[in-house]
């Protein structure tokens, strides 16, 4: 009886050992999303829905960067056009088209709100976010500046 | 007795952590390695913060599925109706970076046909060959700006005149901004090819004339090698 606990007790403490060492490399790995996807988490996590992804690598296979970025007037900027539900629904944004003519419809919620929970509205792998320090500052960037 | 369990359990966990570590290191740190010593101490008394590579950070994965991109959450059943990416780029010409897509080949040889308008699948774009050459004062070669590839995908207001003054010469551009994200770097480095060492001659195509030799500094000038 005595025996089977103490084996017990050494199996419990591997497993915890081998989760432990397992948890400490899997904290430092950065996630890897396809390249250019935007998370959209200015409003969504607050009204409890997931964060909106959205796909360029899918969308620039269908349309030219020209359709959405003069035309319906995207903004060059993550985050910065603050979309909401209240204007997909007229129309505008991602509504342009996910209006069950051009493609879906909206009610289609969890394709577009399909992101982890708290996660910051982000470009993913951008330069600049892989940069392992920040980047250089050239020498006359105080003169470029000045004038 | 119970109290006594919890804390031998507990000491067997770590030390099995820290074996762990141990022989990760060693691993990571590649087979160079040759003095075989026990690893528990070589855990204790080696700094951790020799490991191979201290900054490299290499994606195990390219083109990752929804499912297993880090940012897609798998407890949303939609996530697994997601498309994969590589399911898409079969047959689209290759590259090493990015999307690993060469968007432009795709488009000049007519394997995607990207809708220029958003309902009309037939209208054509507006493109201009015009190339613009901007001599870099490093030995880098000169940067070559083809309008061409970029009108395939863009209108000119999408660059004119926010990102550029549409005079040749007329921006000031150095690469420090193009990789905070600003001029070039609005959309290198975010959505059309990265900036890094495999894209540099994709802008810096132009070779520099054969005499031509890197300019020395001021320093260099006032104390000349002897
Ligand atoms: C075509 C993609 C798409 C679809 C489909 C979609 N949304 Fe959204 N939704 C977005 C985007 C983008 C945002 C902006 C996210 C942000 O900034 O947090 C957003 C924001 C929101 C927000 C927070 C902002 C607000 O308007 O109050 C809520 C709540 C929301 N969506 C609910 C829904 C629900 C419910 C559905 C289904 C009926 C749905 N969404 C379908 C793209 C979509
Ligand atoms: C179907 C619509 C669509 C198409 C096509 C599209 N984009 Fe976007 N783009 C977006 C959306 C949506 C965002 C995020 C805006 C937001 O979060 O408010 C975005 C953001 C961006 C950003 C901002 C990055 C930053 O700094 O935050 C850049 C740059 C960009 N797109 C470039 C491009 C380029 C280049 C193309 C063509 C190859 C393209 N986009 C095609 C919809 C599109
Ligand atoms: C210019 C038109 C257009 C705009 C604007 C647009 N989409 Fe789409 N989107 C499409 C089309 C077309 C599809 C493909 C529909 C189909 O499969 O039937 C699609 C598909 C998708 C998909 C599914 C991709 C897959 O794996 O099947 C997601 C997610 C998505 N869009 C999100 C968004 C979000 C979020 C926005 C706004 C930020 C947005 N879209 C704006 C046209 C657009
Ligand atoms: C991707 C961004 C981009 C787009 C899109 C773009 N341009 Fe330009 N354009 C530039 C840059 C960069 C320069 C060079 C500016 C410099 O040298 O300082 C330039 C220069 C010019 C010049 C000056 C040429 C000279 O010799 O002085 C003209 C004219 C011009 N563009 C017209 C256009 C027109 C017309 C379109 C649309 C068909 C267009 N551009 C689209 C980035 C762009
Ligand atoms: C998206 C296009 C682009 C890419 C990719 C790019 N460069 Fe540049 N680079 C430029 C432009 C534009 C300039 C400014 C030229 C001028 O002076 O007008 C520049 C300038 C430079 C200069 C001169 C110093 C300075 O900051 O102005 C150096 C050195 C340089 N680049 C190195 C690199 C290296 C190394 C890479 C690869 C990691 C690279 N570039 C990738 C566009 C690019
Ligand atoms: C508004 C967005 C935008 C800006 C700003 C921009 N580019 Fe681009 N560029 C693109 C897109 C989109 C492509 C298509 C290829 C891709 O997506 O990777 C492209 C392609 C290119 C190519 C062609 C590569 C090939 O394979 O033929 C070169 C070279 C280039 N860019 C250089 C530059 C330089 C230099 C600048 C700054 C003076 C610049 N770009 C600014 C969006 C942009």
């Amino acid at each position: 009886m005595a025996l089977k606990n103490e084996r017990d007790l050494g199996f419990k403490s591997l497993l915890l050992g081998v989760l432990l060492t397992l948890g400490l490399f899997g904290v430092s790995q950065p996630a890897k999303a396809e390249y250019a996807d935007v998370v959209i988490n200015n409003y969504a996590d607050a009204a409890g829905m997931r964060p909106a992804v959205f796909p360029h690598w899918f969308h620039r296979i269908r349309f030219r960067c020209k359709v959405c970025h003069a035309d319906l007037g995207f903004k060059f900027k993550a985050g910065g056009n603050k979309i909401t539900m209240a204007k997909i629904i007229d129309g505008q944004f991602c509504g342009a088209c996910h209006n069950g003519e051009v493609a879906w419809s909206v009610e289609n919620c969890a394709m577009c709100h399909s992101g982890i929970p708290g996660t910051p509205t982000h470009f993913h792998g951008s330069t600049l976010q892989r940069l392992v320090a920040p980047a250089y500052r050239p020498l006359d960037a105080k003169k470029a500046s000045k004038k | 007795m119970n109290y006594k369990n919890k804390m031998i359990s507990v000491l067997y966990a770590v030390v099995i952590a820290v074996c762990g570590l141990g022989i990760a290191g060693q691993a990571a740190a590649g087979s160079g390695v040759s003095e075989v010593r026990p690893l528990l101490l070589a855990a204790a008394d080696v700094s951790s913060a020799n490991i191979f590579n201290r900054n490299l950070k290499k994606p195990k994965k390219h083109n990752p599925p929804p499912p297993e991109d880090g940012i897609h959450d798998t407890s949303n059943e939609a996530t697994f109706s997601l498309q994969a990416p590589l399911e898409a780029y079969k047959g689209l010409p290759k590259t090493t970076f990015g999307n690993r897509v060469d968007w432009v080949k795709a488009i000049d040889q007519g394997l995607i046909k990207p809708r220029w308008d958003r309902l009309d699948s037939n209208e054509e774009p507006f493109v201009m060959d015009l190339d613009i050459v901007r001599p870099v004062k490093a030995s880098v070669p000169d940067v070559v700006f083809p309008h061409r590839q970029h009108t395939e995908w863009l209108f000119c207001s999408n660059c004119h005149p926010a990102i550029f003054i549409p005079q040749k010469g007329a921006n000031q551009i150095n690469m420090s901004a193009i990789l905070l994200g600003k001029k070039c770097g609005v959309c290198h480095g975010k959505v059309s090819f990265p900036i890094e060492t495999k894209t540099c001659k994709k802008c810096h195509s132009k070779p520099k004339p054969k005499d031509w030799k890197p300019p020395l500094s001021e320093a260099t000038l006032k104390n000349p090698w002897k």
